[in-house]
């Protein structure tokens, strides 16, 4: 609770002491992030250095690794993270904003209102607080999937999802194999699926930090667009979502990150063949999958080609993020008069 | 009309309701179906209810197979007892709770109080501010690190300086996955305070300490948390990480009844990552337990943290 | 405020739980009480689990832990000094033992055989001649049905479809064995991919471990794969019967792996790799498997703890093998490792 006596008196000493430390503990928090990050940076580009030397930017866009004849070359890994990626983040913005709306709008708790209306128990205390439960179940329901270790998530798509999608991606091959995106068969593991995992794991980023966005919008905006006759999606569309976009665009932005990065599932599931197919159904690499496969078995010179390709990785992120703050720029500068 | 709405967190008296309309013509205000606008925004409520639940398939075919492949297992022997041997009856992965339990409450001791306080930091900079704008995209390039590069790094930072793997190096390499969650969710969540709070306590009197303590961080608490537990949940899941930090060990953390944070330490990630991959039925049987009590310990820290923050009426 | 105090104290005493029931069931014992920590390769860590939980359980004041990260993992954490001991299927090359100023003594403990596993509806038994899993290998005989597999498997149905060969995706130890067999009976392979813990197989699809290896080989009709026995024995996988170097087809069986291992004489820094054995009955792909320990320990009681173990591990040990899938060692080469302990100090 804000207790306002402390708020409006004049500040004691005391009180302005402790500004400056917390000021200053803030300013250092700040620093300490920013140095983390840079000696992170540091300490790869230095054990890759070698190999930069060796392979110059012909390591970008070479397509074969040969421990063998010291041939690496990571172009394959560049378009397989690239690709994957990219799909997941369509899918998993459609999906997670559509549950972010679908939360913060409260359909599921007018859903069953509605219903305990029917059975005329909507007034009774013990089924009043129903709805608001539900839209708490949900919401955790979805966070829930955020806690599924990487590993499982790997399991189930060899497991559940691979044979379950076997059936249609090879008649789709058979139908319409024309199509650049179904020109090979499904045999295993390959792009398809690893989207499909990875489009799931980063649900619960985009619908958790999307629905907090959502929420966040001032009721007055809402009320205002009703008062002047929008129908609820009118609303959203128009007023709500250019409102909540900055945070959106954040959560989209951190979830691309996650799937750039994510490691072990992608290990299990793309296929690990450095090949470079616009096909769904193709096995592909990855840059953070190609890390986890060779490095425990990494002798020292290998492990420096790999920090390149780790460099190579942290580049694309950075680009991808200048790329998300353009985007925002251009988005806020659009909606100046809104708030 | 809708009487029921979740912004508004009273709901009047039942007879008011009824009185308030008593003798207006409904009629003007229906809207027919047919109607473009009317029509759209039914064919769009629809759409986006058939895409949440779609999304919340996979959800639930990962959970059924989670209990139908790990409930098998449960019981109380899986929290007492040590990681069995192949072939061996009975086992269980005790230590393994502990040690996940360790690890990412060590992660989160360093990664929250920075990452909170960075974000203060940045939600309070101007928008020129250099250092402000090089610490968010240094935030958002820790974003995409892969799992395993934590785990190298933290390796060469500190199990080779302290000589062997251990519980903190582990800690570490999960606070450097969990940090730019936590910074970029927080001061998002501290930027969406409405600017009248913060005019009004800054009109009031309050100082800038007093106002992030008293005003900022309590309303922005539940989107903090978001980010936190977003962070720990990500944590308490990932396995490369700690295959080069903290290993792993089939005993109790410590020796001679004392704790010891310094030696490999056994979790509950790279137990499911070792079990799932032997070729015995027993091992790999656990790991699904083992997947499925990760996953309950994740939600239940969820419920709690949800309990313990409160939730500001907006004034 | 008072819910955030509330919250503070369900933490501190959620912690002292923890701590609690840590320290209860924490091994008490103060002094003689020794810890080995030990990391490497995946292949024998069944059998070493197995034989450190067994030991540690029989002795008290000892406690043996072991992860398996990777051969070339495990020989990092061998030359960085951060293990008491470590563990690898390629053994360790001059250049890596010369980093160990101690110096290190390889001792192999066990051995494992690596089978073809293969997934064709209605076929049992399988023959592959050397040439033909060779070329199968390298991508030159695409179909089931192809004469020379047909030549070889009379009166066995074999399917017109073609072979979804199954390699891994991540650089392994049972790679390396495989690779270091498939260039010793093919002159071809040698050249290109040649040996390799990771090669560019020039064919095939790729999965992570041993385990991805058998669950795509189980899910993929029609496809062929090398794992370790005790992987495919357990998912009851069907084996293909190998033509080993004497013109025999052997299948991996305790006695055909032995036969192997009996075929040649371990040298006396116990590396021996035996690529292409000459037995009658012998399996054709069979390896040893190292731990490497260091030859000076400056914490007496760890040396003679594992000394002490690795008696054990070459007595009672020996016979968890067969059940866990590997190969008993032959009791020539049990005398010659027992010998290499006193090495270790």
């Amino acid at each position: 609770m804000i207790d306002k006596n402390v708020i409006s008196q004049s500040p004691t000493r005391l009180q302005r002491t402790a500004d400056i430390i917390f000021r200053f503990i803030c300013n250092t928090s700040a620093w300490l992030t920013l140095l983390l990050v840079v000696f992170i940076i540091f300490k790869i580009a230095v054990t890759a250095f070698p190999a930069v030397k060796h392979y110059g930017t012909g390591f970008l866009t070479g397509t074969t690794w040969d421990s063998q004849t010291g041939e690496h070359g990571i172009l394959p890994e560049i378009w397989g993270t690239l690709f994957t990626s990219l799909l997941a983040i369509l899918a998993g913005t459609i999906f997670g904003v559509s549950a972010a709306i679908f939360l913060s709008e409260g359909f599921l708790g007018q859903f069953i209102f509605s219903i305990l209306e029917t059975c005329k128990l909507e007034i009774r205390p013990l089924w009043n607080k129903l709805p608001e439960r539900c839209e708490d179940v949900l919401k955790n329901l979805i966070e829930l999937l955020a806690a599924i270790p990487s590993v499982v998530y790997g399991l189930w798509g060899l497991f559940v999802v691979i044979p379950l999608i076997r059936p249609a991606c090879n008649w789709l091959n058979m139908k319409l194999g024309w199509i650049p995106f179904f020109s090979t068969t499904l045999s295993g593991p390959g792009v398809l699926p690893a989207v499909i995992v990875l489009s799931i794991m980063i649900l619960p980023t985009i619908t958790a930090i999307s629905r907090d966005a959502l929420a966040a919008v001032p009721p007055k905006l809402r009320m205002a667009a009703y008062g002047m006759g929008a129908t609820r999606w009118e609303t959203i569309l128009a007023v709500i979502l250019p409102v909540a976009a900055r945070g959106i665009v954040g959560a989209v932005i951190l979830a691309f990150g996650r799937a750039l990065g994510e490691t072990m599932a992608l290990a299990m599931l793309v296929g690990n063949a450095n090949r470079i197919s616009v096909s769904l159904f193709s096995p592909a690499n990855t840059l953070a999958a190609l890390l986890a496969n060779n490095f425990p078995e990494a002798g020292p010179s290998e492990v420096s080609v790999l920090m390149y390709a780790a460099l190579v990785l942290l580049a694309i992120t950075l680009v991808v993020n200048i790329i998300g703050s353009l985007i925002l720029q251009k988005a806020s500068a659009g909606m100046e008069g809104g708030r | 009309m809708d009487i029921w709405n979740p912004k508004l967190k009273t709901k009047p008296s039942p007879e008011a309701v009824l009185n308030i309309f008593e003798g207006v013509d409904f009629s003007e205000l229906e809207k027919p179906l047919l109607r473009p606008r009317t029509l759209m925004n039914q064919l769009l409520i629809a759409l986006v209810t058939v895409i949440t639940l779609a999304a919340l398939v996979p959800l639930f075919s990962v959970v059924v197979m989670l209990l139908l492949r790990g409930g098998r297992n449960l019981s109380l022997a899986v929290f007492t007892q040590l990681p069995p041997s192949p072939m061996e009856e009975g086992g269980g992965f005790g230590n393994a709770i502990l040690g996940t339990l360790f690890m990412v409450s060590i992660g989160s001791i360093i990664s929250v109080p920075i990452g909170v306080l960075s974000a203060v930091y940045l939600a309070q900079s101007r928008i020129e501010s250099r250092l402000a704008n090089a610490v968010r995209f240094a935030a958002k390039v820790l974003t995409g690190f892969p799992s395993i590069l934590a785990g190298v790094f933290a390796y060469g930072a500190l199990v080779l300086t302290l000589g062997g793997y251990s519980a903190v190096a582990g800690g570490v390499a999960l606070s450097i996955l969990m940090l730019p969650t936590v910074i970029l969710t927080s001061e998002e969540a501290i930027r969406m305070v409405p600017s009248k709070i913060k005019e009004a306590a800054i009109g009031m009197g309050a100082t800038n300490t007093q106002l992030i303590w008293m005003v900022l961080l309590p309303t922005a608490l539940p989107g903090i948390l978001t980010g936190v537990m977003l962070a720990i949940a990500r944590a308490a899941g990932e396995t490369a990480p700690l295959l080069f930090t903290a290993l792993f060990s089939n005993y109790w953390l410590g020796s001679a009844g004392h704790i010891d944070i310094m030696q490999p330490t056994a979790s509950l990630a790279v137990l499911i990552y070792n079990f799932a991959g032997m070729p015995f039925e027993n091992q790999v049987n656990l790991a699904w337990t083992a997947a499925l009590v990760l996953v309950l310990m994740v939600l239940v820290t969820n419920l709690i943290g949800q309990f313990f923050s409160s939730r500001q009426i907006r004034q | 405020m008072k819910k955030i105090n509330k919250g503070l104290i369900f933490f501190v005493v959620l912690a002292v739980v923890c701590f609690t029931v840590n320290s209860v069931f924490t091994r008490a014992g103060a002094a003689g009480f020794v810890k080995l920590q030990g990391a490497g390769a995946s292949f024998p860590a069944p059998i070493y689990l197995k034989w450190f939980k067994t030991y540690s359980s029989s002795h008290r004041d000892v406690q043996i832990d072991y992860q398996s990260v990777g051969s070339g993992s495990g020989i990092k954490s061998v030359i960085d000094k951060t293990v008491d001991f470590g563990a690898s299927d390629a053994a360790m090359t001059k250049e890596e033992m010369a980093k160990v100023d101690v110096g290190v003594q390889l001792l192999p403990l066990t051995a494992g055989s690596i089978v073809l596993a293969y997934n064709v509806s209605g076929v049992t038994d399988l023959k592959l001649p050397r040439t033909v899993y060779e070329e199968i290998f390298l991508g030159k005989i695409k179909k089931w049905n192809d004469p020379l597999l047909v030549k070889a498997n009379p009166g066995v149905k074999l399917p017109d479809a073609p072979i979804n060969v199954i390699v891994r995706a991540d650089s392994s130890g049972t790679t390396y064995i495989f690779t270091n067999h498939l260039s010793a009976i093919s002159r071809e392979f040698a050249k290109s991919p040649g040996v390799n813990k990771m090669p560019n197989w020039p064919v095939g699809t790729r999965s992570k471990g041993n385990e991805g290896v058998t669950a795509s080989i189980k899910t993929t009709p029609g496809s062929i794969g090398y794992v370790e026995y005790g992987y495919a024995r357990s998912q009851k996988l069907s084996m293909a019967l190998l033509e080993n170097k004497a013109g025999k087809f052997v299948a991996a069986t305790t006695a055909s792996g032995q036969a192997a291992l009996d075929s040649a004489k371990l040298p006396a820094d116990l590396i021996l790799f035996v690529p292409d054995p000459a037995g009658k009955d012998a399996y054709p792909i069979v390896s040893y498997t190292w731990l490497i320990c260091y030859k000076k320990y400056t914490d007496k009681n760890k040396a003679a703890v594992l000394q002490d173990f690795l008696k054990y591990s070459l007595t009672e040990g020996q016979k968890d093998a067969d059940a866990l899938g590997y190969i008993p060692l032959p009791k020539p080469v049990v005398k010659q490792v027992t010998a290499a302990i006193s090495n270790i100090q």
